[in-house]
């Protein structure tokens, strides 16, 4: 759907107010289709989402009550085990539960620890959202600073030393830069924590602390990867020839660049900073284990070794909803920084 | 003193293959109000000639001669006061109307740009200057426009929100680059005629530059026909076609299709491609594509010469050409 669009010639219902009115009305109708539209997609990923995560951790061998009672339990205490689990009831049946519960709220309890999963996610979802949010916080400023530093300097010796470092920072696997800088700044220098994490209750300083390390380690390859998406979006822009009517008009090179490049230049960075900052999310898991931090990421994987499929459940489709509303919000941004998108259904 | 004096101006461009000769020697000059048409085919230097004068040349480039404007030489003068000069005084259309425009802005925002640039005025000032200039350009519900993001708006609209944006400051010199080429041919000439009129009536110079001589010669004083990245042949507008002379100004004369030409005849066409700028020929450029070529001509390049008052041209073999012209050079 599509603004009313006049041709070349002066059309009457252009000039009539009845007309303006209509068109404000169709653009509010289109958004709110948009919206909409968006909405429903994430709801239909999710329910796919959810019916993969249970399939896969039903094909998964092994099982929690044989896990949880070790090699010594008897058949009947496994079976009855097994049954105060409610793990005897049908697939269909135990995927109804899941689910009905998880729309009142309720993730059900840890067949491992006897917990709430709701409250071992909460925990760790306070390190994992803000470790996310720091790093790529950390990486975007790095990409824009560098990106854009390397694009206005084209060609010349800072833009080349510049794009060799980035392809440094992404060949190095951050789990061993995570190891240099615990070597440096924790143990050398200590400046830092080598590990663990105190809890927000210890004060916002000291935790933030202990997230630095694992966010720099974090954010540097994402870092590199943005610098360089930005600096070829930057340079694919400067060809446009919207660009060279700014400087026509008078505009020089760096007004040119803040005023008229950045902000078309955004929109292939954005994209890789939504794929990213899931991946960040959803990747922590080998950062958080160097510095022995218990996140998101950890505790899926600790919930893996256990077999506590609920919570391996509960934390997977967490992380799809995660992912998803990240993508939803970059979607809404393109919206915001193309105004073409608007008038479209993207 | 002319508004604008261009003398040796030559252009090098820099490419993967070597060094690109675009504009070679170029010599004219503009008078306040005058309107000078550049016409030639597809990469014969026009463009370039344009972005040189506004000094907008890519990085990869050598420009040498002169380019006086109000007596200062502008190949001279620091990028600051160059971009001082620049939508201010001196102003350009360009052929894209469609990719010209930025996408992320609004029309209001980029009209009121060079206002805000250049005549400090505040937002409330540029605003109302940029509904007097929309409504100028004949977009109609200017207000409204304002608001409204290039997509939103026609080719021909997005022109006239182009022309709009170079006469914010009503410049002395307005440049053209194939103003509309891009458009459909009913909205061509409403573009032409609003240019023509808005020129007329601030005594802007203008620079129209095109691949069509029907174009320039009905919206010109002079006319200037470039080949091979050098003026081969100029001349009053006026008595430009019945002086007409050099082979090539002859073949692109001939190639225009004429009303009345009949289904069953052949639109004349010049044999040949335009010369590669990186290995051009060392005497005239047209050389390999002309029926009267002689050795002089693969030798040496041949001079402007003048053949009647203000109408020059650059050809070893004019009576020769002169003389076949009637019968057809290229028929």
């Amino acid at each position: 759907m599509t603004l009313p669009v006049s041709g070349d010639n002066v059309s009457l219902h252009e000039t009539n107010p009845t007309g303006v009115l209509f068109s404000t009305c169709l653009a509010k109708i289109t958004m709110s289709i948009f919206f909409a539209k968006r909405l429903l997609t994430l709801i239909v990923t999710l329910i796919g989402a959810s019916m993969v995560i249970f399939v896969v951790m039903e094909i998964l061998p092994g099982d929690p009550a044989l896990v949880i009672l070790g090699i010594n339990a008897t058949d009947e205490m496994v079976a009855l085990l097994t049954t105060e689990l409610g793990l005897d009831r049908s697939a269909p049946v135990r995927y109804w539960d899941w689910i009905s519960g998880l729309l009142v709220g309720e993730m059900g309890m840890s067949y491992a620890y006897k917990v709430p999963v709701w409250e071992l996610v909460e925990g760790a979802l306070w390190i994992t959202v803000p470790l996310a949010i720091i790093s790529i916080t950390f990486s975007i400023t790095l990409a824009l600073v560098v990106g854009l530093y390397a694009a206005a300097n084209h060609n010349k010796p800072a833009d080349i030393g510049l794009m060799g470092f980035s392809q440094l920072g992404i060949s190095i696997p951050n789990f061993w830069l995570a190891v240099l800088l615990i070597m440096f700044f924790a143990i050398e220098l200590r400046w830092f924590p080598a590990g663990g994490f105190p809890g927000w209750d210890e004060g916002i300083f000291k935790s933030f602390k202990a997230l630095l390390l694992p966010a720099i380690a974090l954010a540097t390859v994402v870092g590199a990867i943005l610098a360089r998406i930005t600096r070829s979006a930057v340079l694919e822009v400067y060809r446009e020839d919207y660009v060279r009517t700014a400087r026509a008009k008078g505009l020089s090179q760096r007004a040119t660049l803040w005023l008229h490049v950045l902000r078309n230049a955004l929109i292939p960075v954005l994209t890789v900073t939504g794929i990213q900052f899931a991946g960040l999310l959803a990747g922590t898991v080998v950062v958080e284990n160097v510095f022995h931090i218990p996140g998101l990421g950890s505790l899926v994987l600790k919930a893996i070794n256990n077999r506590d499929t609920i919570v391996v459940e509960n934390v997977v489709l967490l992380l799809a909803a995660m992912v998803i509303t990240v993508n939803f919000i970059v979607d809404m941004l393109y919206a915001v920084i193309d105004p073409r998108l608007k008038a479209q259904d993207i | 003193m002319p508004l604008l004096n261009v003398t040796g101006l030559s252009v090098t461009l820099s490419t993967a293959d070597g060094a690109a000769r675009a504009v070679r020697d170029m010599n004219f000059s503009l008078e306040k109000g005058e309107t000078l048409g550049i016409v030639g085919e597809s990469g014969c230097g026009k463009s370039i000639t344009a972005l040189a004068l506004m000094g907008l040349l890519p990085e990869r480039s050598e420009t040498t001669g002169k380019i006086e404007f109000n007596g200062e030489n502008l190949l001279q003068k620091p990028e600051t006061e160059m971009c001082a000069l620049r939508g201010n005084r001196m102003a350009m259309i360009f052929q894209e109307p469609m990719t010209s425009l930025n996408p992320v802005h609004t029309i209001g925002r980029q009209v009121m740009e060079p206002l805000r640039l250049h005549k400090n005025m505040t937002r409330a000032e540029a605003k109302a200057e940029a509904v007097r200039l929309l409504d100028r350009v004949g977009i109609p519900n200017p207000q409204e426009r304002l608001g409204n993001y290039p997509h939103q708006l026609s080719g021909g609209q997005r022109q006239r929100v182009m022309i709009a944006m170079a006469l914010s400051c009503s410049p002395d010199i307005l440049i053209a680059d194939e103003p509309t080429t891009a458009l459909d041919v009913t909205i061509q000439d409403q573009i032409l005629e609003l240019i023509q009129s808005l020129v007329r009536e601030e005594d802007m110079a203008l620079i129209l530059i095109s691949h069509d001589l029907g174009v320039i010669s009905e919206n010109t004083d002079r006319i200037m026909v470039m080949y091979g990245g050098a003026a081969v042949e100029t001349g009053p507008t006026e008595t430009f076609f019945e002086a007409l002379s050099h082979p090539y100004s002859q073949g692109l004369f001939a190639a225009m299709p004429k009303l009345g030409m009949g289904r069953t005849s052949r639109l004349m066409t010049i044999p040949g491609v335009v010369p590669d700028l990186i290995n051009l020929p060392s005497g005239c450029t047209f050389t390999d594509r002309c029926p009267l070529a002689t050795a002089e001509c693969r030798n040496s390049a041949p001079p402007l010469r003048q053949l009647t008052a203000g109408h020059n041209v650059a050809c070893y073999h004019l009576d020769k050409a002169r003389t076949m012209k009637a019968e057809g050079l290229f028929a």
